[in-house]
This record gives structure tokens, sequence and C-alpha cells, in this order.
């Protein structure tokens, strides 16, 4: 069925199993070239949730060194918080599509399992370090938000060593601790898919049609790639 | 005579008027903010069109095809 050098190189990609992230070698470095496949808007969506997160991380970082006063009263601190705030919510709507593109695509096929795994546990990561961001705020909002979540997080029994209502702890959560976790696992995540190739979409089903005979033929049948 | 604070002087963070209550969308079980109802159907809509839509070809190609 498959015809293009380029996929065939993708499909041995994918054949080479066993490998880790550490295996990425001179020899085993996926081609420039990319497959005919990923000519499509849903496969843009990893790279514009990554694109999101370097802002998020960048503009976080420029948030910690001038702190609360700062992004609460000057100008300037407001449009950083601005561009903090809105990259967050860009990567997380850039997130939930990938997740839906790749959960359709079946994206665990070919040995990816890992790849989708670390995508799956970024996913888990990111919703805590967005939850301690409204936190962290150090405004009435953080306040509202922290005292509604500490009834929540007590009534799941994690309250005693996660205390939403403790700023420094939810401040430190916050700039360090999941941030240095989701970049790890994004960096692993991406890694993974460059050892494995994107995944490729379903190979186009040949079309039976029954005859009234009982006979079956194949009709529309087209060569993936 | 009008109290002001410092907080007038400060530039609009919201093209609307966000100093209300949320609006909430509520039907049966299902409960949701209008703000967050509308983030949804975007993402949707956005995947719906990313599926639909032709990707562009690169630029040698469609010079080729000239």
């Amino acid at each position: 069925m498959s015809s293009s050098p380029l996929l065939r190189k993708a499909q041995s990609d994918v054949s080479r199993q066993g490998a880790g992230v550490g295996a990425l070698t001179q020899e085993s470095r996926p081609s420039p070239y990319q497959p005919a496949y990923l000519r499509s808007w849903i496969y843009v969506f990893g790279l514009a949730t990554a694109a999101a997160l370097a802002v998020v991380v960048v503009s976080g970082v420029i948030l910690s060194l001038k702190g609360p006063e700062w992004w609460q009263d000057a100008q300037l601190g407001h449009f950083f918080n601005s561009i903090h705030l809105w990259s967050v919510e860009l990567a997380f709507f850039f997130m939930v599509i990938h997740l839906w593109g790749k959960y359709w695509m079946a994206a665990w096929r070919g040995g990816r399992a890992r790849v989708w795994m670390t995508g799956a546990i970024a996913l888990l990561v990111a919703i805590p370090a967005a939850f301690t961001g409204y936190l962290s705020q150090q405004s009435f909002d953080a306040q509202w938000v922290s005292l509604h979540a500490k009834d929540a997080l007590n009534s799941i029994g994690v309250g005693a060593f996660f205390n939403a209502t403790n700023f420094g702890q939810m401040y430190n959560y916050h700039v360090l601790l999941l941030p240095v976790a989701l970049t790890t696992i994004a960096v692993a995540h991406i890694a993974l898919v460059r050892r494995h190739g994107a995944v490729p979409p379903f190979e186009r089903s040949v079309r039976v049609q029954q005859l009234p005979d009982g006979d079956a033929v194949s009709v529309g049948a087209r060569d993936e790639g | 005579m009008t109290i002001t604070s410092p907080f007038d002087q400060l530039p609009a963070g919201a093209i609307v008027n966000l100093d209300h209550p949320a609006h909430m969308v509520h039907w049966h079980f299902f409960q949701m903010s209008v703000a967050n109802v509308v983030v949804v159907v975007a993402m949707l809509l956005v995947f719906a069109l990313a599926i639909a839509l032709p990707f562009p070809k690169p630029a040698r190609r469609r010079k080729e095809a000239s």
C-alpha cells in the first residue's frame, strides 16, 4: 500500500522500538523531510501548544522577577500579566484540540505508547500548574479561588500537604516544582515524537461494495501517502 | 463629591464589563458559565475546521503547478 519513500522512512522509524530518548543518535535521527500526511491543520496543534507554553514560561519568569506589586499596579506589569494569562488560555485551547486529534487518530499506534502517556501526563501536570497560578495572583480573586479549592482538596484528603490557602507553598509549586515537571515531560514528549515520528492517519480503507450475487468488489481503494 | 480610587486610573482590563457575576447556562443537570461554553464551542469549531480545511501547499509546488 505504501509507495512514498518518506512514508516508508516513517514506518521504519516506527518499527524500531525498545530504545529510549537517549537512543536519538546520528543514525536514528529522523529525516529532516516530513511525510506527506503531515500536510494537515490537525498536525499543527502540538507545536502551537509548545509555542504557547514557551510564552508562558518567558512571561512567567518576567513576572516572578518583578513581583506582585508590579503585575498588580504597573501598566507594563498588567501587560505581562495579560500575556501570561492569555498564553495559558491558548496553551490549554491548543492542547485540548491536540488531545482530540490524537485520540481519534489512536496516536498510541506503532509503538507510540510512551508518546501518548507523556502527553497525558503533561496535561495532568498542566492543570495544577495553571490552578496554582490562579492562587498566586495576590488578589481577591486568588483568595476566592483558594477558599473554595481548600474544601475540595480537603474532601479528597490532600489538604494537609497541599494547602490552597498557603500562598508560599502554592507560589513555590507554581514557579518551580510544576513548571520544572511540565517542561521536563514536554521535552520528553517532543523528543519521543521526534524519535517515533508523528502518527500517520489510519490507512485509507478499501471501500467494499457488496454486489447482489454475494461477490464483493473493492472500489475507491487509494494508496496511502 | 466623587470618591475615586487609584484603580480608576488604570486602563480597562477587558473590552466588556466583567464586574458582575458570571452568566450561566443551566439546563437540567448541565450548568456552565457562558464564557466556558463559548470556549468549548470555539474549540469544537477550530477542531472541525482543522480537519475540513485544506493545508496550503509549499510555494515550490505551487510554482511548479503554474
